[in-house]
Protein backbone atom coordinates (compact mmCIF):
# COMPACT_ATOMS: atom_id res chain seq x y z
CA UNK A 1 0.00 0.00 0.00
CA UNK A 2 2.77 2.57 -0.78
CA UNK A 3 1.77 6.10 -3.15
CA UNK A 4 4.80 7.07 -5.48
CA UNK A 5 5.20 10.48 -6.26
CA UNK A 6 6.86 11.51 -9.53
CA UNK A 7 9.89 13.73 -9.15
CA UNK A 8 10.43 15.63 -12.62
CA UNK A 9 13.17 18.09 -12.76
CA UNK A 10 11.12 21.63 -11.48
CA UNK A 11 8.55 20.11 -9.36
CA UNK A 12 8.66 21.84 -6.36
CA UNK A 13 4.97 20.16 -4.28
CA UNK A 14 6.78 17.02 -4.28
CA UNK A 15 7.81 17.02 -0.41
CA UNK A 16 4.69 18.88 0.30
CA UNK A 17 2.62 15.98 -0.81
CA UNK A 18 5.02 13.87 1.02
CA UNK A 19 4.52 15.51 4.28
CA UNK A 20 0.91 15.15 3.72
CA UNK A 21 0.26 11.44 3.16
CA UNK A 22 3.43 10.60 5.06
CA UNK A 23 3.71 13.00 8.09
CA UNK A 24 0.07 14.08 8.10
CA UNK A 25 -2.20 10.91 7.47
CA UNK A 26 0.80 8.24 8.03
CA UNK A 27 0.65 7.13 4.57
CA UNK A 28 3.44 4.88 2.94
CA UNK A 29 5.01 7.34 0.33
CA UNK A 30 8.17 7.02 -1.72
CA UNK A 31 9.51 9.50 -4.00
CA UNK A 32 10.25 8.13 -7.64
CA UNK A 33 12.52 9.54 -9.92
CA UNK A 34 10.98 11.09 -13.29
CA UNK A 35 13.28 8.06 -15.01
CA UNK A 36 11.89 5.67 -13.22
CA UNK A 37 9.68 2.95 -15.25
CA UNK A 38 8.87 0.26 -12.62
CA UNK A 39 5.53 1.12 -11.07
CA UNK A 40 4.87 -2.36 -9.90
CA UNK A 41 4.97 -2.03 -6.20
CA UNK A 42 2.57 1.13 -5.84
CA UNK A 43 -0.74 0.99 -4.40
CA UNK A 44 -1.02 4.70 -6.63
CA UNK A 45 1.11 7.75 -7.73
CA UNK A 46 0.53 11.41 -7.52
CA UNK A 47 1.96 13.85 -10.22
CA UNK A 48 2.68 17.13 -8.22
CA UNK A 49 2.95 20.45 -8.72
CA UNK A 50 5.64 22.58 -9.84
CA UNK A 51 7.10 23.77 -13.17
CA UNK A 52 8.26 20.33 -14.84
CA UNK A 53 11.33 20.83 -17.17
CA UNK A 54 10.82 25.05 -16.31
CA UNK A 55 7.22 24.45 -18.39
CA UNK A 56 8.78 25.10 -21.58
CA UNK A 57 7.08 25.33 -24.52
CA UNK A 58 4.00 24.61 -22.36
CA UNK A 59 2.96 23.42 -18.95
CA UNK A 60 3.54 19.55 -19.14
CA UNK A 61 4.60 19.45 -22.53
CA UNK A 62 7.51 18.24 -22.31
CA UNK A 63 7.33 16.10 -18.76
CA UNK A 64 4.73 13.85 -20.96
CA UNK A 65 7.73 12.28 -22.25
CA UNK A 66 9.33 11.43 -19.24
CA UNK A 67 10.04 7.43 -19.17
CA UNK A 68 8.52 7.27 -15.61
CA UNK A 69 4.68 8.61 -17.44
CA UNK A 70 4.98 5.48 -20.72
CA UNK A 71 4.71 3.52 -17.53
CA UNK A 72 1.71 5.59 -16.08
CA UNK A 73 0.11 5.19 -19.11
CA UNK A 74 -0.15 1.38 -18.32
CA UNK A 75 -0.73 2.12 -14.65
CA UNK A 76 -4.22 3.69 -15.42
CA UNK A 77 -5.26 0.97 -18.06
CA UNK A 78 -5.12 -1.47 -15.25
CA UNK A 79 -6.90 0.69 -12.92
CA UNK A 80 -4.16 2.00 -10.90
CA UNK A 81 -5.50 5.55 -9.15
CA UNK A 82 -3.30 8.46 -10.31
CA UNK A 83 -3.84 11.86 -8.65
CA UNK A 84 -1.98 14.85 -10.89
CA UNK A 85 -2.65 18.25 -8.92
CA UNK A 86 -1.66 22.04 -10.09
CA UNK A 87 1.12 20.67 -12.76
CA UNK A 88 0.59 17.47 -12.62
CA UNK A 89 -2.85 17.98 -13.98
CA UNK A 90 -1.23 19.78 -16.67
CA UNK A 91 0.42 16.44 -17.29
CA UNK A 92 -2.56 14.40 -17.53
CA UNK A 93 -4.18 16.59 -19.89
CA UNK A 94 -0.69 16.63 -21.98
CA UNK A 95 -0.13 12.89 -22.01
CA UNK A 96 -4.38 13.01 -22.91
CA UNK A 97 -5.31 10.80 -19.99
CA UNK A 98 -8.05 13.53 -19.29
CA UNK A 99 -9.44 16.03 -21.90
CA UNK A 100 -8.99 19.41 -22.39
CA UNK A 101 -6.04 21.63 -21.45
CA UNK A 102 -4.97 24.55 -18.78
CA UNK A 103 -4.13 27.87 -20.28
CA UNK A 104 -2.89 31.04 -18.86
CA UNK A 105 -5.36 32.73 -16.78
CA UNK A 106 -7.79 35.16 -17.82
CA UNK A 107 -6.38 38.11 -16.30
CA UNK A 108 -2.84 36.91 -16.88
CA UNK A 109 -2.24 36.77 -12.55
CA UNK A 110 -0.40 33.98 -10.72
CA UNK A 111 -3.28 33.29 -8.20
CA UNK A 112 -2.64 32.09 -4.70
CA UNK A 113 -5.03 32.06 -2.17
CA UNK A 114 -7.98 29.74 -0.76
CA UNK A 115 -10.76 28.95 -2.50
CA UNK A 116 -14.24 27.63 -1.78
CA UNK A 117 -15.01 24.44 -4.08
CA UNK A 118 -17.80 22.77 -4.97
CA UNK A 119 -18.28 19.06 -5.18
CA UNK A 120 -20.14 18.55 -8.33
CA UNK A 121 -19.81 14.82 -8.21
CA UNK A 122 -19.24 12.12 -6.13
CA UNK A 123 -19.20 9.21 -8.59
CA UNK A 124 -15.73 8.07 -7.81
CA UNK A 125 -13.85 7.03 -5.08
CA UNK A 126 -12.08 10.81 -5.11
CA UNK A 127 -14.61 12.45 -3.00
CA UNK A 128 -16.97 10.27 -1.92
CA UNK A 129 -15.79 10.00 2.04
CA UNK A 130 -16.61 14.34 2.56
CA UNK A 131 -19.00 14.91 5.01
CA UNK A 132 -19.73 17.77 3.68
CA UNK A 133 -22.48 18.18 1.07
CA UNK A 134 -21.25 20.37 -1.11
CA UNK A 135 -18.10 22.76 -0.27
CA UNK A 136 -14.89 22.58 0.57
CA UNK A 137 -12.00 25.24 1.13
CA UNK A 138 -8.78 24.20 -0.86
CA UNK A 139 -5.19 26.65 -1.78
CA UNK A 140 -4.72 27.21 -5.82
CA UNK A 141 -1.47 28.82 -6.58
CA UNK A 142 -1.34 28.79 -10.54
CA UNK A 143 -0.60 31.20 -13.71
CA UNK A 144 -1.98 28.98 -15.60
CA UNK A 145 -5.05 26.97 -14.35
CA UNK A 146 -7.59 28.18 -16.55
CA UNK A 147 -8.85 24.93 -17.47
CA UNK A 148 -10.32 24.73 -21.81
CA UNK A 149 -12.26 22.74 -23.55
CA UNK A 150 -14.68 22.75 -26.41
CA UNK A 151 -17.82 21.93 -26.34
CA UNK A 152 -18.10 18.28 -27.59
CA UNK A 153 -15.63 18.16 -24.60
CA UNK A 154 -17.45 19.70 -22.12
CA UNK A 155 -20.62 17.64 -22.68
CA UNK A 156 -18.93 14.51 -22.56
CA UNK A 157 -17.37 15.47 -19.50
CA UNK A 158 -20.89 16.07 -17.90
CA UNK A 159 -22.54 13.17 -19.38
CA UNK A 160 -20.25 10.72 -18.13
CA UNK A 161 -20.28 12.69 -14.61
CA UNK A 162 -16.83 13.40 -14.42
CA UNK A 163 -16.75 17.19 -13.58
CA UNK A 164 -15.15 16.80 -9.63
CA UNK A 165 -14.97 20.30 -8.42
CA UNK A 166 -15.82 23.42 -9.44
CA UNK A 167 -14.94 27.03 -7.86
CA UNK A 168 -17.96 28.55 -6.35
CA UNK A 169 -16.60 31.86 -8.03
CA UNK A 170 -14.30 31.26 -11.19
CA UNK A 171 -10.67 32.36 -10.26
CA UNK A 172 -8.96 32.02 -13.74
CA UNK A 173 -11.77 32.14 -16.23
CA UNK A 174 -11.93 28.37 -16.71
CA UNK A 175 -14.71 26.47 -18.66
CA UNK A 176 -17.62 25.73 -16.47
CA UNK A 177 -15.92 26.99 -13.55
CA UNK A 178 -13.78 23.45 -13.66
CA UNK A 179 -11.36 23.07 -10.89
CA UNK A 180 -10.96 19.44 -11.40
CA UNK A 181 -11.83 16.22 -13.69
CA UNK A 182 -11.78 12.59 -13.50
CA UNK A 183 -11.64 10.30 -16.43
CA UNK A 184 -14.35 7.87 -17.03
CA UNK A 185 -13.69 4.92 -15.40
CA UNK A 186 -12.63 7.13 -12.21
CA UNK A 187 -9.20 6.13 -11.44
CA UNK A 188 -7.29 9.23 -12.40
CA UNK A 189 -7.90 12.67 -11.18
CA UNK A 190 -6.88 16.02 -12.11
CA UNK A 191 -7.44 19.16 -10.37
CA UNK A 192 -5.88 22.53 -10.14
CA UNK A 193 -6.84 23.05 -6.13
CA UNK A 194 -3.27 22.40 -3.80
CA UNK A 195 -5.28 19.51 -1.26
CA UNK A 196 -1.50 18.77 0.40
CA UNK A 197 -1.62 22.11 1.64
CA UNK A 198 -4.68 21.74 3.39
CA UNK A 199 -3.82 18.74 5.19
CA UNK A 200 -2.35 20.30 8.58
CA UNK A 201 -4.66 21.70 11.24
CA UNK A 202 -1.53 23.83 13.01
CA UNK A 203 -1.06 25.56 9.51
CA UNK A 204 -4.98 25.46 8.65
CA UNK A 205 -7.11 23.80 6.08
CA UNK A 206 -7.75 19.77 6.69
CA UNK A 207 -9.58 19.67 3.39
CA UNK A 208 -7.28 18.04 1.72
CA UNK A 209 -7.08 14.62 3.74
CA UNK A 210 -10.25 13.36 2.25
CA UNK A 211 -8.27 13.29 -1.30
CA UNK A 212 -5.15 12.27 -0.06
CA UNK A 213 -6.62 9.20 1.64
CA UNK A 214 -8.61 8.13 -1.33
CA UNK A 215 -5.53 7.15 -2.98
CA UNK A 216 -5.24 3.99 -1.12
CA UNK A 217 -9.01 3.56 -0.77
CA UNK A 218 -11.68 2.12 -2.89
CA UNK B 1 22.75 13.67 -46.18
CA UNK B 2 20.09 16.67 -47.10
CA UNK B 3 19.18 19.31 -44.38
CA UNK B 4 15.84 20.84 -44.19
CA UNK B 5 14.88 24.02 -42.88
CA UNK B 6 11.10 24.21 -41.28
CA UNK B 7 9.86 27.33 -40.02
CA UNK B 8 7.08 26.15 -37.86
CA UNK B 9 4.25 28.44 -36.31
CA UNK B 10 1.85 27.38 -33.84
CA UNK B 11 -1.02 29.88 -32.95
CA UNK B 12 -4.09 29.28 -30.67
CA UNK B 13 -6.97 28.23 -32.21
CA UNK B 14 -9.62 31.16 -32.62
CA UNK B 15 -11.86 29.71 -29.69
CA UNK B 16 -9.23 30.04 -27.28
CA UNK B 17 -8.87 33.15 -25.66
CA UNK B 18 -5.08 35.03 -25.48
CA UNK B 19 -5.55 37.11 -22.77
CA UNK B 20 -1.59 37.60 -23.03
CA UNK B 21 -2.48 39.02 -26.76
CA UNK B 22 -5.28 41.23 -25.38
CA UNK B 23 -2.70 43.01 -23.03
CA UNK B 24 -0.19 43.76 -25.52
CA UNK B 25 -3.53 45.43 -27.85
CA UNK B 26 -3.82 46.95 -24.91
CA UNK B 27 -0.54 48.34 -24.65
CA UNK B 28 -0.59 49.14 -28.25
CA UNK B 29 -2.87 52.34 -27.45
CA UNK B 30 -0.68 53.76 -24.80
CA UNK B 31 2.27 53.69 -27.54
CA UNK B 32 -0.51 55.76 -29.42
CA UNK B 33 -0.84 53.38 -32.29
CA UNK B 34 -4.91 53.16 -32.80
CA UNK B 35 -6.88 50.71 -35.05
CA UNK B 36 -5.52 47.62 -33.95
CA UNK B 37 -8.83 45.53 -33.30
CA UNK B 38 -6.80 42.11 -32.81
CA UNK B 39 -3.41 40.72 -31.46
CA UNK B 40 -2.88 37.14 -31.02
CA UNK B 41 0.20 35.88 -30.04
CA UNK B 42 2.05 32.48 -30.77
CA UNK B 43 5.21 30.95 -31.51
CA UNK B 44 7.86 30.62 -34.36
CA UNK B 45 10.43 27.96 -34.03
CA UNK B 46 13.21 27.34 -36.53
CA UNK B 47 14.25 23.39 -36.96
CA UNK B 48 17.13 22.47 -38.82
CA UNK B 49 16.76 18.38 -39.66
CA UNK B 50 18.67 16.00 -42.08
CA UNK B 51 16.46 13.39 -43.73
CA UNK B 52 17.02 11.52 -47.12
CA UNK B 53 14.22 13.05 -48.79
CA UNK B 54 11.74 16.04 -48.62
CA UNK B 55 8.54 13.54 -47.99
CA UNK B 56 10.43 11.91 -45.03
CA UNK B 57 11.77 15.62 -43.43
CA UNK B 58 7.67 16.51 -44.16
CA UNK B 59 6.48 13.67 -42.39
CA UNK B 60 8.85 14.05 -39.11
CA UNK B 61 7.98 17.53 -39.17
CA UNK B 62 4.19 17.02 -38.76
CA UNK B 63 4.69 14.04 -36.09
CA UNK B 64 6.80 16.81 -34.11
CA UNK B 65 4.30 19.67 -34.68
CA UNK B 66 1.39 17.33 -33.93
CA UNK B 67 2.93 15.67 -30.70
CA UNK B 68 4.82 17.90 -29.51
CA UNK B 69 5.48 21.59 -30.50
CA UNK B 70 2.03 22.09 -30.39
CA UNK B 71 -1.38 21.04 -28.43
CA UNK B 72 -4.27 20.35 -30.77
CA UNK B 73 -6.73 20.85 -28.22
CA UNK B 74 -5.60 24.47 -28.27
CA UNK B 75 -3.54 25.43 -30.79
CA UNK B 76 -2.94 25.11 -34.86
CA UNK B 77 0.57 24.88 -36.57
CA UNK B 78 1.45 25.70 -39.97
CA UNK B 79 5.15 25.02 -41.34
CA UNK B 80 6.96 25.91 -45.02
CA UNK B 81 9.87 23.22 -45.54
CA UNK B 82 12.88 24.32 -47.64
CA UNK B 83 16.17 22.60 -48.51
CA UNK B 84 19.05 23.91 -47.31
CA UNK B 85 21.28 24.12 -50.63
CA UNK B 86 24.44 22.31 -50.62
CA UNK B 87 26.84 25.93 -50.52
CA UNK B 88 24.56 27.03 -47.57
CA UNK B 89 25.72 23.57 -45.61
CA UNK B 90 29.39 24.57 -46.22
CA UNK B 91 29.22 28.12 -45.00
CA UNK B 92 27.77 26.57 -41.62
Amino acid sequence: MTIGIVIFPGSNCDRDVRWATEGCLDMSTEFLWHESTDLSHFEAIVLPGGFSYGDYLRCGAIARFAPVLSSLVDFVSKGGKVLGICNGFQILTELGLLPGALIRNKDLNFICKDVDLIIESKRTSWLVNYKQDKQITLPIAHGEGCFYCNEDSLKKLQDEDSIALRYSLNPNGSTYDIAGITNKKGNVLGMMPHPERACDSKIGLTHGQEILKSLISN
Amino acid sequence: MPIFQAKVEVNLRPSVLDPAGEAAKSASLRLGIEGVNKLRIGKSIMIEIDASTEDEANKSIQLLCDRLLSNPVIEKWSFELNRIPIESQVSL
